[in-house]
């Protein structure tokens, strides 16, 4: 009894040591429709696995996300983007000599990055005509949404860090957002809020910081890919 | 519109909670509670609420004084008022952390 005891633990170790590996952190991108979740996901995607590979298709329509995508084993690795950075500015920059020697980032995480469908209160099939589709359409859309927001909030459960997206454009101070960081402070969940679209004119990231002082804030154009370097290092830091 | 007292609230289980302020809001009532609900209940009324929409409920409108902790238990949060209304009834204008406001129009 006792030998096999001492067996169980020998092969216990060895499994351990063999094929025990910490699990990459699942990372949801949570946030109200047309927030620019897929947008960042796919610029995430873009950025470090593969240039033509999408996570999903963005669109103007509410609710276009409507299951929620993982995207496996995403290697964010700063210190090897810094270089290309680096290299592509001293290839197009002559006079290289005189900028400061690029920063140097030791930052590398694998992450599990969690696409998800935005969370609502309401999801109205009359919100869809206006975007041309037909009724039927409109309808099945509706019932699709109603189920992502369910497996959005369901996905809170198996997730380890959100990126919060919200639209800079927009009053940051509605309900769902409130519940969403009440829901992600009850659970001890670490968030970065990524104030999103400040390529747009009427874009105030200054106003989502101010509603959540108690939260990183962190201004980024996923469409355009301005300020992506800040989210990133944000990411690696917090979610390591 | 229901105004809902706290004690009636916290007499109430939590599935029985929801289920009464889904009720009531699907009968088109706007239903206030004093003392409000927690961003947890908060979250789990929207799945409740996603799971009963239909062509003629589109869902709710749901607003709120955030929780505040309490000055002696800092671990404890205070939940304040929460404001539910059907969707196609309500719509907020305007909200911070100390107004509300709110159209209400005939269905």
């Amino acid at each position: 009894m006792k030998q096999r005891k001492k067996r169980k633990g020998v092969l216990e170790r060895l499994r351990r040591i063999f094929f025990f590996r910490k699990a990459p952190a699942k990372i949801g991108l949570y946030g109200p429709p047309n927030a620019g979740k897929t947008t960042l996901a796919n610029r995430i995607i873009h950025t470090f696995v593969d240039e033509n590979e999408d996570i999903g298709t963005s669109t103007d329509i509410p609710h276009e996300t409507r299951r929620a995508v993982r995207k496996g084993g995403v290697l964010i690795d700063l210190k090897a983007k810094a270089l290309q950075n680096s290299y592509i500015k001293t290839a197009t920059n002559s006079s290289s000599d005189s900028d400061p020697k690029p920063r140097e980032k030791k930052s590398k995480l694998k992450l599990d990055i969690v696409d998800t469908p935005g969370l609502a209160t309401k999801i109205d099939f009359h919100d869809f005509l206006a975007f041309g589709l037909d009724e039927v359409e409109a309808k099945k859309r509706a019932k699709e949404a109603t189920e992502g927001v369910i497996e959005a909030i369901k996905w809170l459960e198996d997730i380890d860090g959100v990126v919060l997206l919200m639209d800079a454009t927009e009053d940051p101070y509605t309900q769902t957002n409130i519940v969403i960081i009440g829901n992600l402070e009850a659970r001890s969940i670490p968030v970065i809020i990524a104030a999103n679209k400040i390529d747009l004119a009427e874009a105030s990231p200054q106003r989502i910081a101010d509603a959540f002082p108690q939260h990183t804030v962190i201004a980024i154009s996923a469409l355009k890919g301005e300020h992506m370097d800040d989210l990133y290092e944000e990411m690696a830091r917090r979610f390591k | 519109m229901d105004l809902i007292s706290e004690d009636k609230i916290n007499s109430m289980s939590s599935t029985e909670k929801l289920r009464f302020l889904l009720d009531g809001v699907k009968s088109g009532n706007i239903v206030i509670l004093e003392g409000g609900l927690t961003t947890e209940e908060q979250m789990q009324l929207i799945e409740l609420t996603m799971t009963e929409v239909d062509d003629d409920f589109p869902g709710i409108e749901l607003n709120g004084y955030p929780s505040k902790r309490s000055f002696f238990n800092l671990r404890k949060k205070k939940t304040r008022l929460t404001m539910i209304g059907p969707a196609k009834m309500m719509r907020t204008i305007k909200k911070d952390k100390d107004l509300i406001s709110t159209v209400v129009s005939a269905v």
